[in-house]
């Protein structure tokens, strides 16, 4: 446990960095994901394949190109970046935003394929039940629909937070490798194989990424079998 | 009062379908098909009309040349469906409680318990729908819409999906409902056996178009309408009281028939109960019988023989306002030169009576 407790100053704010990213990503992805599922799911529109092949491009493209992309029109001459700064004085490029608005767009399509196999397999009959028995299409939503993705989209985050956990190309494409400010656990990792010497710290952060992503997977896990549970039987759980 | 004049596509079928439902239970009866659950759907509002409207107690729910369209869940027409659809992820009280958390008419507090008990579901509130059987989510299912204070209830072939035994087991709480509910009652089903016991009216769908609508005494005598499966489970069905229950166990009716005997089964002096009496316990007799131990025999005219098949005769007679049917052998129909006018004696075994409720 020597190594553990040896984590430099650096290391430290590496992995607390990476985690404030994560999260962050993954809370902000969530309600797009939701939405961009249910147009997918349910939808029918001109255009629903095009937009359904532009949500899992991030998946295909090398993350190099997706970082690429992000800087052409999001860095602070880029045409949405440059409006952005002027407008709201809000600026990605370089900064920790950027790198979690990285991870959210590597991280949507996981996140919108998970809970778009959830909302197909509701039973949209349920929800006209609920209509008959007088519940409106808010409340049918909160009361029905929601309740029964409930470990889809559970799934669908922790998957969307471990990517985020993972991330590094388009990261380190779009935002750079600055520590303390973009400097993720797997950019630290990277900057210490290049370090001659730095053998012995890059495997400390990388365990501590085994770590961490492993315990999200499990986590994840642990509670999307207790809410399947929920729907399926088990009177006991209440 | 419900009056339904729609049209609608649906792939091959085109449904066209112009009825109207008064209080009791009405039932739309075809084979499967013949667009009676789509018919349902566009009276719950879950499916729209191409053209026509729906109005509910002089009130337009649906109009394709206004545009007007009540949506579900202001129309509160209570539904049942053919396989529950209870939410998996509530337990039975939250199921039944469903209905009055959104309902903006409050209903009666104490009509919880007396729905509970009324479907016999009292010990199953804290259960999940995924332990439940068949028969048990149907109960569930008809009580969380009786209990959405609905004005209007909808059944959509609540028995098709379960076995014989699970249908016998739901039969008598349907029963006990039709002279309970307050609300008006449509009913879909293909089932014969349900028509009889249930129907207040029917209206026969064939291949998307009203056929008859009725009284059962006046459609379920159309064997033309009819087919074969169906009109063997022919059965006429009456409304019948108690009027007396005799030391021997049997029990005097009231009925459209006059007064007949039948076994009491529990049945308290005052009670009503709907008999049926099936076709094929139905003898018929040319002169009055004497030494018999059949103790119902009903004066009847023959009002017509119709061949069922190369042996088999439909024998549809009349007693009074009401029709009563026989299924007799085509060479006893000779012999005994049944022929409409004819003045018979229709004889039915006491046992044979099927109190149903």
């Amino acid at each position: 446990m020597d190594w553990f407790s040896g984590l430099s100053p650096d290391e430290w704010s590496a992995l607390r960095l990476s985690l404030k990213v994560s999260l962050v990503a993954a809370l902000v992805t969530l309600p797009v994901a939701l939405g961009l599922a249910f147009a997918l799911a349910r939808g029918r529109f001109r255009g629903k394949a095009l937009l359904d092949g532009l949500v899992l491009l991030p998946l295909v493209l090398p993350p190099v190109v997706t970082g690429y992309v992000l800087l052409i029109l999001l860095g602070r001459r880029g045409p949405i970046g440059a409006f952005l700064d002027q407008t709201f004085g809000i600026v990605f490029a370089f900064r920790w935003t950027g790198a979690a608005l990285a991870c959210a767009v590597m991280g949507l399509p996981l996140m919108v394929r998970t809970m778009r196999l959830a909302i197909e397999g509701v039973d949209r009959r349920l929800e006209a039940a609920a209509a008959t028995l007088g519940a409106n299409p808010a409340q049918t939503f909160f009361c029905v629909t929601l309740p029964l993705i409930w470990p889809g989209m559970l799934a669908g985050f922790v998957l969307g937070f471990a990517k985020a956990m993972g991330e590094f190309g388009a990261t380190i494409t779009f935002v750079a490798n600055i520590p303390g400010e973009t400097q993720t656990l797997p950019s630290a990792i990277y900057s210490l194989t290049q370090t001659p010497g730095g053998d012995a710290a890059a495997m400390r952060l990388t365990l501590v990424s085994i770590i961490v992503s492993l315990g999200a997977v499990l986590v994840s896990e642990l509670l999307v079998r207790r809410a399947a549970r929920r729907l399926e039987a088990g009177d006991a759980q209440g | 009062m419900l009056k339904v004049d729609v049209r609608k596509r649906l792939g091959a079928l085109d449904l066209d379908c112009t009825f109207e439902a008064g209080p009791g239970v009405t039932i739309l009866f075809g084979r499967s098909g013949s667009g009676k659950t789509s018919l349902l759907n566009m009276i719950a509002g879950l499916l729209r009309p191409n053209e026509g409207s729906i109005a509910f107690d002089e009130q337009t729910i649906s109009d394709s040349r206004t545009g007007a369209f009540t949506p579900p869940h202001r129309r509160r027409f209570g539904t049942v469906f053919q396989d529950a659809l209870l939410f998996p992820h509530m337990n039975v009280r939250a199921n039944l409680d469903f209905g009055r958390r959104f309902s903006s008419a409050a209903a009666d507090p104490r009509s919880f318990e007396r729905i509970v008990e009324m479907l016999g579901i009292g010990d199953l509130l804290e259960r999940r729908p995924a332990n439940l059987s068949g028969g048990e989510k149907q109960r569930v299912a008809i009580g969380r819409a009786l209990l959405s204070n609905p004005r209007l209830l909808l059944l959509d072939e609540p028995l098709a999906s379960l076995d014989q035994e699970r249908k016998d087991e739901i039969m008598p709480y349907l029963e006990r409902l039709r002279t309970q509910a307050q609300a008006p009652m449509i009913y879909v089903t293909h089932s014969m056996a349900e028509v009889t016991r249930l129907a207040d009216r029917i209206v026969l769908l064939r291949e998307g178009k009203i056929a008859a609508a009725g009284a059962p005494q006046d459609v379920l005598h159309r064997a033309d309408l009819l087919d074969a499966a169906e009109a063997s489970a022919t059965a006429a069905p009456f409304d019948a009281v108690v009027a007396h229950v005799e030391a021997d166990g049997l029990a005097a009716l009231d009925c459209a028939l006059g007064r007949i005997l039948a076994p009491a089964q529990g049945l308290a002096p005052g009670a009503r109960l709907r008999i049926q009496i099936l076709a094929r316990d139905v003898l018929i007799a040319t002169e009055k019988p004497q030494g018999l131990s059949a103790l119902n025999v009903i004066e009847a005219r023959v009002v017509c023989v119709r061949p069922r098949s190369a042996a088999i005769a439909d024998v549809e007679l009349a007693c009074g306002e009401s029709r009563l049917w026989a299924h007799v052998t085509r060479r006893s129909a000779d012999a005994l030169k049944l022929a409409p006018g004819a003045l018979v004696f229709a004889i039915v075994k006491s046992v044979a009576l099927n109190p149903a409720g």
